[in-house]
């Protein structure tokens, strides 16, 4: 985690604040995180608004004592802090200096505050400054015996080192450099050789053999820009490490769903108001038997190893107004299906509203996702890793089909396994595919 | 080869050695009955009796003089400490007698004793038995100090600690000895059994820096090494194995290869062993360096008892992998 959003303060400037104390709603990567200060004061001053977004260790809030001036203080959270110690500012210092000068308060994990201070006022000189006044030219060693085996005069060079040393890689950028300005490179301005996007190339040479399309650009204001929220970006990376990382391959089948509409409606009979159970909740029984009799699918990779797991957790994904989340049912093939039903339902509403606990949805060892409600016959998932296996549900639809020689109305249900084959196997996820199917078409099985 | 642990590799080394040279004896804290603390020991009385096992009283000043007096008249004592922290309390023996006895006497007497034990941060065993006194005994002319990362180190190393005419302070890893590792099947007798003291090993080659690192953080290391390669950095992993006499030689020349240099220790950042090391390399290295040599060390505390803090404390692969982007101006 590099940063956060800071959702809502749930304290005020002038509330009293001692630790332990909640003072703020933090949404990373994965979850909402509570917030709380881990000092004694009264919150003098809010640093940022709800909403913004926060790097780690930047200082977001100053507590002190009340009435205390935080001029100073507030200077040097903006300015990255060049100001002098805060002790210094103390406006008050009574009988203990220290404590009476107000504090810029970071996020829990965070570095003391003056470390971001520190490193960007080590950046700025390293940023292709000229050498110190002294005139000495500030080089290591190795960058000095390479200048001198490449002919490189240093004095031309920039050093990306720490206070402008010359290191070895801008020698060697330099000995590139110079290679390629020389006289051949110069007469063809971008030889292909240079050229770091040969995709951006082909199109071009595409566009001139086509005898330039018109070209209807966009202008600024044609579009807009919606910021991506940390989950975004977070599933933006997750789904494309899965995807270009995991080799997937994909099992179809569809199968009868009409026994466990039956069997689901004498359920909710059963249950009257006491609860209500869902296709989902029973196609994550199915799924969670399953793997408890194919363990081979209950695995992932490892790299060196296939990783059996001993535990079933299934992953269901939750659509959320802002992205999706994936919250676990531990060990769902022991729990029964009232029981499935009411958790899922349980950490479903909380997804929504952003209250599920990081131990919530982390662990599962296959996971589930069903469109099947918004009336969609069937659909692929990406695997989540490290997970060797994901199961998309299609909606259960009235279709006709062949009974006895006969067209009859039946109730289908289109499964989509996704599987990371470097676990599973077409063989294996058929056979997977086959207990799963077994089971959904003789559902009082679910109830064993 | 047969792969065996790090605690066997040594119990091997003394069973064989006693085999061989019935001058060879064991004493110290639980070494006999019980098998000694760690069970490096384990059926060494049964097999040499009490005579050459010997189940010393709480007093390691007393058993280490004894040691040192009965080297002097021609055995080879083995004297085990049941922590290197408990050698504090023998450590006037070790330094002013065991070191300086052959130098004192004029060259009348030599002293051939292995003082061993576990050193090193365990788990939660507190602040006074979680030190890394290596730096104590490496500072001291006259002492050669040992301190194998793996069981095929272990083996040959405690044999050539056994069958040396001076004292060497041999020092396993408190935590290593269950690791386990391939050690050679050689017949005792055959030259190939011994490990000469005095010389590095390289643990694993690469082309991008150095790490140096001896006993518990060799694996630290290794480990480190995995996490960079999957960025693209080859690190190459020297042990040196025996802290006094160095092998400068063999550090060095991995350095002058890379360019670059961190040398992890499990010790106190102040002058811990590490420093010497960097000396070492920067005055035979200094044409070839990219970056100043980096050191990752323990924290400059007392050890804490609470686990994390503990764990926090020591370095951990995060800092090497950290050390070694400093190193290579990654951050």
């Amino acid at each position: 985690m590099e940063e956060g959003v800071l959702v809502r303060w749930t304290k005020k400037e002038g509330d009293k604040v001692s630790p332990g104390d909640l003072v703020a709603e933090v949404e990373t990567d994965k979850a909402n995180m509570d917030f709380n200060i881990e000092d004694e004061g009264v919150l003098l001053k809010l640093l940022v608004k709800e909403g913004d977004t926060v790097k780690l260790g930047a200082p977001v809030a100053i507590i002190g004592n009340a009435g205390e001036d935080t001029t100073a203080l507030e200077a040097q959270a903006k300015g990255g802090g060049a100001a002098p110690a805060p002790k210094a500012d103390a406006p008050k210092a009574e009988s203990k200096p220290a404590d009476a000068a107000p504090k810029v308060a970071a996020k829990q994990e965070a570095p003391p505050a003056d470390k971001p201070a520190a490193k960007a006022a080590a950046a700025k000189p390293t940023a292709g400054d000229a050498p110190p006044s002294s005139g000495k030219l500030l080089a290591s060693p190795l960058a000095k015996s390479l200048a001198i085996e490449l002919g490189i005069d240093l004095r031309t060079i920039k050093g990306s080192g720490p206070g402008g040393r010359i290191v070895e890689r801008d020698v060697k950028a330099a000995a590139d450099g110079k290679t390629e300005t020389g006289d051949e490179a110069a007469r063809t301005p971008s030889p292909p050789a240079r050229s770091r996007q040969p995709e951006a190339e082909a199109e071009a040479e595409t566009g001139t053999a086509l005898a330039v399309r018109p070209v209807d650009a966009l202008e600024a204001g044609d579009w807009v820009d919606l910021p991506a929220s940390n989950m975004r970006r977070r599933i933006a990376a997750r789904l494309t490490e899965a995807k270009r990382d995991v080799p997937h391959f994909y099992l179809q089948r569809s199968l009868d769903a009409a026994p466990m509409m039956a069997f689901r409606a004498r359920l909710n009979d059963l249950l009257g108001d006491r609860g209500k159970v869902s296709v989902n909740d029973l196609v994550i029984k199915a799924v969670a038997l399953a793997l408890r009799r194919m363990p081979e699918c209950n695995a992932a990779w490892e790299g060196e190893a296939i990783r059996q797991f001993h535990r079933v957790h299934i992953g269901v994904a939750v659509a959320i107004p802002d992205g999706l989340v994936t919250p676990v049912v531990r060990d769902a093939d022991q729990k029964g299906i009232g029981a499935i039903a009411a958790e899922v339902r349980d950490l479903a509403e909380r997804a929504k509203s952003k209250k599920l606990k990081s131990h919530e949805i982390t662990g599962s060892t296959f996971t589930v996702s069903n469109l099947g409600m918004f009336n969609i016959e069937r659909f692929t998932a990406i695997i989540n890793p490290p997970e060797a296996g994901i199961l998309a549900i299609g909606g259960v639809m009235d279709v006709p089909v062949v009974k006895d020689g006969q067209v009859v109305a039946g109730k289908r249900m289109t499964v989509s396994m996704s599987c990371d084959h470097r676990v599973i196997d077409g063989a294996l996820g058929a056979k997977w595919l086959q207990v799963f199917a077994d089971l959904v078409e003789k559902p009082e099985s679910l109830a064993l | 080869m047969a792969v065996i642990s790090y605690r066997e590799a040594l119990n091997q080394a003394m069973r064989e050695e006693m085999e061989r040279d019935e001058n060879v004896f064991i004493m110290g804290e639980e070494v006999g009955h019980y098998n000694g603390a760690y069970k490096v020991t384990q059926g060494l009385l049964q097999r040499f009796s009490e005579r050459r096992v010997i189940d010393a009283p709480i007093a390691e000043m007393g058993f280490a003089g004894i040691g040192i007096g009965a080297a002097m008249v021609g055995l080879r004592p083995i004297i085990e400490f049941m922590t290197f922290n408990f050698s504090l309390v023998a450590i006037d023996q070790i330094v002013n007698n065991a070191a300086k006895i052959y130098q004192m006497s004029g060259g009348q007497y030599h002293i051939p004793i292995v003082f061993r034990g576990p050193g090193g941060p365990a788990v939660q065993v507190g602040s006074q038995h979680s030190q890394s006194l290596e730096s104590y005994y490496a500072h001291v002319p006259g002492l050669k100090v040992v301190m194998p990362s793996t069981a095929a180190d272990a083996k040959g190393l405690l044999k050539s600690a056994i069958r040396d005419d001076n004292p060497v302070v041999f020092i396993e890893g408190e935590t290593l000895y269950n690791t386990t590792w391939e050690v050679p099947d050689v017949a005792p007798g055959s030259p190939s059994e011994l490990i000469p003291i005095g010389k590095a090993d390289v643990k694993r080659t690469g082309k991008d820096i150095t790490l140096i690192a001896w006993s518990k953080m060799v694996w630290t290391c290794l480990d480190a090494s995995k996490v960079l390669a999957e960025q693209g950095i080859e690190c190459e992993v020297v042990d040196p194995r025996t802290l006094r006499p160095l092998d400068v030689e063999t550090l060095a020349t991995s350095v002058k290869k890379t360019g670059r240099c961190v040398i992890v220790e499990v010790g106190w950042p102040v002058a811990g062993f590490g420093a010497e090391v960097a000396y070492q390399m920067q005055k035979h290295c200094m044409d070839v360096l990219d970056a100043p040599i980096e050191r990752v060390t323990s924290d400059d505390v007392p050890m804490p008892y609470a686990k994390n803090l503990e764990l926090e404390v020591q370095p951990q692969v995060a800092d090497v992998v950290a050390a070694v982007k400093r190193a290579l101006y990654m951050e």
